[in-house]
């Protein structure tokens, strides 16, 4: 059997379920509407699996599902060398959003990386201790910046309202996920114009470690095939 | 007991018999510290954990720092410790390397003379070691820090380079932009132009005047001449010395005609070399590489050296070490010593032998 993996609720499930039925494949959650159960029609052999999107990394890289629908940021954040554990096998069209580094709008004086990294020296030496960006992402933002040469800033965790944090003056600048930007002006940041860690899109991912049988493989041979993802 | 943990503890026993103290520093470091030393490098290859009565804390990454806080609290001087146990590095890229594994170091603390501190180092790792035929490279980062304070140039400029020194890539950005090779970046030229505004409330800790300094510091250094070509290609020379010791220095004694600020700095060097052949050491063979150590832990500040197994490009060095006196100077809170030292890794060193 198959095992496909989708996100268990929201707009992210109901887009995945559309994307699939475009694709001839109908995907339902079965029982009351508490009840985290699904079903798979229009091919045999394949289960639904409802899962958090934030999971989906780890079922796939442990092989406990064969494919699975989630963010190409959660995949690069939660998988190292994910290449070797997920392959991705199509692009979704929708969940579209940047991971991107983004200070105060007052900030003039900053609008590249390099900037950042002089206010950052400038500021641990005003304050004692080093500029902090609140995020969630540590591992994409630390590659990032240890990428673009910056030092002196501490990463410190927020795992939610991550805008707020700099007018909370628990962070100074911050690295989070956006799709309009809206939230970050409302909030008076603005991205760095060098500032783009990631562009994440809902994303159909394979598992190169999920046990197959041969029965197995014909089945994701024509759900691929048939989802034009092969 | 495994062979890499009784070689650990046969190698800790000689280091004591040649002088060294044993010491062993908790397993459990507070984090703040490191952090704050490293910054976000440190987080990314140690492992963190926290406790509600001690906050954050992690599992040793190195044992330099340890025994540097040991020594400037009640060490008395000069010293010499050795230390055998595990670090632990996360390992997020290469499945091969180990997350844990074994180190014997020998760390000096002695302000008599430095050149006979780093030769007594080096002979006594690569003696340890003798058993495998390894190669050696060495370095010194002082020189390179000495090259920066010469440039003729603001200190503002030399400060930016000197804290890039250890990320080769940020510092040559430094340098084609001090130098005119590269342009002004757009939203620069703006800002410096006074066309860069914002009706937006500031927000945050980092004040208006923080932001005004810094745009009147762009100001004065858009007004400073670039670095001269001459001074540019004197630096990239050095830069890219990399011969065996005798000629190395032929070479450094050439540069400081046109960069006379290095001469002290490259006397250090000459030093060394006289005190190594007094140890016994070859150094007509011995390499030395400017740009040596400089991918390497931020806290060396001097001589540098590593040893490699050539046949096995990749292991990390089997062996490495170097001299840290900036590290006592910041973990001193005032006070400093001159201090050198270095770690052998057992577990590849038996790894090695037992491969034909």
């Amino acid at each position: 059997m198959i095992k496909l993996g989708v996100p268990s609720k929201g707009r992210l499930m109901e887009k995945t379920f559309q994307w699939f039925e475009k694709r001839g494949i109908t995907l339902s959650r079965t029982g009351s509407d508490r009840e985290y159960a699904g079903a798979v029609d229009g091919i045999d052999g394949v289960s639904l699996v409802l899962l958090s999107a934030g999971e989906t990394p780890r079922e796939l890289a442990a092989g406990r599902i064969h494919l699975g629908v989630t963010g190409t940021d959660l995949i690069h954040e939660k998988l190292p060398l994910w290449e070797q554990q997920v392959e991705p096998m199509a692009e979704m069209g929708f969940g579209y959003a940047d991971l991107v580094l983004a200070v105060p709008q007052g900030w003039i004086d900053v609008d590249l990386t390099d900037d950042l990294d002089a206010a950052a020296a400038a500021f641990r030496a005003a304050h004692g201790f080093r500029l902090r960006i609140a995020t969630k992402y540590h591992r994409l933002v630390r590659d990032f910046l240890r990428e673009a040469g910056v030092a002196d800033y501490a990463l410190v965790d927020s795992q939610g309202a991550t805008e707020g944090t700099v007018a909370n003056e628990t962070a100074e600048a911050i690295a989070d996920i956006t799709s309009s930007g809206e939230t970050l002006r409302a909030n008076h940041l603005k991205i760095l114009s060098d500032g783009l860690i990631l562009a994440s899109q809902a994303t159909l991912w394979r598992s190169r470690v999920a046990e197959v049988t041969d029965a197995d493989r014909a089945v994701l041979a024509t759900l691929l095939d048939r989802l034009g993802a092969d | 007991m495994t062979l890499a943990r009784q070689r650990a503890h046969a190698l800790r026993d000689s280091f004591v018999a040649a002088g060294a103290q044993a010491v062993e520093p908790p397993i459990l470091q507070p984090a703040d510290l490191l952090l704050d030393l490293y910054g976000e490098d440190i987080r990314a290859r140690a492992y963190v954990t926290s406790d509600a009565l001690r906050g954050e804390q992690m599992l040793r990454p190195d044992f330099t720092v340890p025994v540097v806080q040991m020594h400037m609290s009640n060490g008395a001087e000069p010293a010499r410790y050795t230390y055998a146990g595990e670090v632990f590095r996360r390992q997020e890229e290469d499945p091969d390397r180990a997350n844990e594994y074994l180190q014997v170091g020998y760390e000096v603390f002695d302000r008599t003379d430095p050149a006979a501190a780093d030769a007594e180092v080096f002979a006594l790792i690569a003696d340890a070691i003798s058993t495998l035929s390894l190669r050696a490279a060495t370095g010194d980062i002082g020189v390179l820090m000495a090259a920066v304070d010469g440039l003729d140039t603001s200190e503002r400029r030399k400060a930016a380079l000197r804290r890039h020194i250890w990320r080769p890539r940020r510092f040559r950005a430094l340098l084609d932009r001090f130098s005119g090779r590269s342009d002004v970046p757009e939203t620069r030229a703006a800002l410096l132009a006074g066309e860069a505004q914002t009706d937006a409330p500031l927000t945050g800790l980092r004040s208006q005047a923080e932001i005004d300094a810094r745009i009147a510091a762009l100001h004065a250094d858009a007004a400073e001449p670039p670095l001269s070509g001459a001074q540019m290609d004197c630096f990239d020379a050095l830069l890219n010395v990399r011969e065996t010791l005798p000629f190395a220095l032929a070479q450094m004694h050439n540069l400081c005609v046109d960069l006379p600020a290095i001469r002290p700095a490259v006397k250090r060097v000459d030093a060394r070399a006289e005190a190594l052949s007094a140890r016994g050491v070859d150094v007509d063979n011995l390499e030395f590489e400017a740009s040596f150590g400089r991918t390497s832990m931020e806290y060396y500040d001097g001589f540098v050296f590593g040893f490699y197994a050539e046949q096995r490009p990749d292991l990390p060095p089997i062996a490495s070490g170097g001299r840290y006196d900036a590290l006592t100077r910041r973990l001193g809170s005032g006070q400093e010593i001159p201090a050198v030292g270095a770690v052998i890794r057992p577990g590849l060193l038996v790894e090695l032998e037992a491969t034909p």
